[in-house]
């Protein structure tokens, strides 16, 4: 195994250049090492003026999500001994603006989680005393969509986000559905205005690449298509029966 | 955002059940009529029982459903991929009336087609 | 809230262009723009399944001139290539299946295998008996 891995990296320091480049860095080759401690060994021995998001190392905290060699990856999870001999290129996650480096702007996806709801909802104010029992088998029904950690790679290999940024994405349908699908949630009709519109589950064209790279196997692509199923019966239902018997 | 009668889960119905449809009937009969007859593989059916085939009440209603729901199912995925693949959106309008459109007609054609056969 | 632009002061963000050939970056979104295209083939298969109706209800000649017409080579390599989307567009249909799908039989969760594969077994069983139809 060599020594080393040149490791290139886009660069965008906005108060510099207008354009992004490309800075490329040898660090060591170790079998133990991710990108993300290539990475912090670039801007601790090599160069401090590097900016990149991490927190946990551990695949949990979902905020060090970049490009690696044209895939979107969490870089913590991805070693470079899989890139040997090199080079490995880094850049951040597309499909969103760059705020310098590898670091992006997230705000688009923070304005839209709200609007899809995602937490239970109620009927009745609960009595302080109960408890909301609830059976394997029904948790099973949401438990996937729940293990997700915002890290917004599925923005990053959705093609129709690219080209419309209005759609509300992977992640945000895949977040509806994990309360909808939960039995002790009622919010589902809320929720219905958003995910059944146009920019909702309709813009998604099942080109599937955000399952794909979901680290958590999440599937927001089947979350958006069951989903399209449940509108598409709701909207037969509301043509076909009277407003009573719904 | 009022969007509970919006037409796209109707058209999306269409395209699911036609894209189902051709994929259950669509590769068979494309490999008979446009491969294995033409190329000899197998011997092309003569005309009086083919004849007698198409002109089955339950034949041509099977062909107006599969005609149909092929048709709408080509009209939405071909809208969506002018929209996707060469960034058409702005155009939407024009492309939604002609490929809803161009389904429309082609099962008014269809059922003129097959309604001759009977 | 800023969701991108930059305000009072702040740095300009950089917007990466979006090409027009974005789906020739990846094999699985070529795959997909592949997949979708297959739908301008079904539309000519059903172009050429009405001539072939037309034909047929038009006696013998006709249906005589459409067998010629279907040997015509530039006719076969049009319909060998219909042929391979056309399959292209089954496999992917029933290999996205059993996503959306999700059955219950009692409190158990039928498994996606078992879906793709009864989606399979449809698909044998409706080409045969087209088949058996047409070849008997
Ligand atoms: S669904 Fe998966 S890829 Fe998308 S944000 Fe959640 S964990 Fe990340
Ligand atoms: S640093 Fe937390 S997920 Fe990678």
């Amino acid at each position: 195994m060599p020594e080393t891995i040149t490791m290139e990296v886009w660069r965008y320091r906005p108060e510099h250049e207008s354009e992004p480049t490309w800075d490329a860095y040898d660090v060591p080759l170790r079998k133990e090492w991710a990108v993300l401690d290539g990475l912090n060994h670039i801007k601790d021995q090599l160069d401090g003026t590097l900016s990149y998001r991490w927190s946990c190392r551990m695949g949990i905290c979902g905020s060090c999500g970049m490009t690696v060699n044209g895939e979107p990856k969490l870089s913590c999870s991805t070693f470079l001994t899989d890139y040997a001999p090199g080079p490995v290129r880094v850049e951040p996650m597309r499909n969103f603006p760059v705020i310098r480096d590898l670091v992006v702007e997230m705000g688009d996806f923070m304005a839209k989680l709200p609007a899809v709801k995602p937490w239970l909802v109620s009927d009745d104010e609960p009595d302080e005393d109960t408890e909301y029992l609830q059976t394997p088998v029904e948790m099973d029904d949401y438990k996937r969509y729940s293990m997700c950690i915002n890290c917004m790679l599925c923005y990053s290999a959705c093609p129709v986000y690219a080209l419309d940024p209005d759609f509300i994405g992977p992640a945000a349908i895949a977040l509806a559905q994990r309360y909808n699908l939960d039995s002790r949630d009622a919010g589902a009709e809320d929720r219905r205005d958003v995910l059944a519109s146009a920019e909702g589950v309709w813009a998604c064209t099942f080109v599937g690449e955000c399952s794909v790279v979901c680290p958590k196997d999440v599937d927001p692509a089947g979350a958006i298509q069951r989903y399209k199923l449940t509108a598409a019966s709701k909207a037969v239902k509301d043509l076909l029966l009277p407003r009573g018997a719904r | 955002m009022t969007t509970k009668r919006s037409p796209e889960p109707f058209v999306w119905l269409l395209f699911s059940s036609g894209g189902m449809v051709t994929a259950l009937l669509v590769p068979v009969l494309l490999f008979l009529f446009g491969v294995a007859f033409p190329l000899g593989l197998l011997p092309a059916p003569d005309h009086a029982y083919l004849a007698s085939v198409v002109s089955h009440p339950i034949t041509l209603l099977v062909l107006f459903g599969l005609c149909v729901l092929a048709l709408f199912h080509w009209a939405h995925r071909f809208r969506y991929t002018l929209y996707d693949g060469l960034q058409l959106k702005k155009y939407s309008v024009p492309i939604t009336i002609f490929c809803y459109g161009g389904a429309v007609v082609g099962s008014i054609i269809a059922a003129i087609v097959l309604l001759r056969a009977l | 809230m800023s969701t991108g632009n930059a305000v009072g002061g702040e740095p300009p963000l950089y917007r990466p262009p979006v090409s027009l050939t974005w789906w020739l970056r990846n094999p699985s979104y070529l795959l997909f723009v592949l997949r979708e295209l297959s739908c301008v083939f079904i539309a000519w298969f059903v172009v050429y399944l009405l001539m072939l109706v037309y034909a047929v209800s038009s006696g013998r000649a006709a249906y005589q001139e459409f067998l010629d017409l279907s040997a015509n080579p530039l006719v076969v390599i049009l319909n060998v290539i219909a042929l391979a989307f056309v399959v292209l567009h089954a496999v992917t249909w029933f290999g996205l299946a059993p996503k959306a799908m999700v059955l219950r039989l009692g409190a158990l969760r039928v498994p996606p295998t078992v879906i793709l594969a009864a989606h399979y077994g449809a698909w044998l069983v409706v080409s045969a008996i087209v088949a058996w139809v047409i070849l008997r």
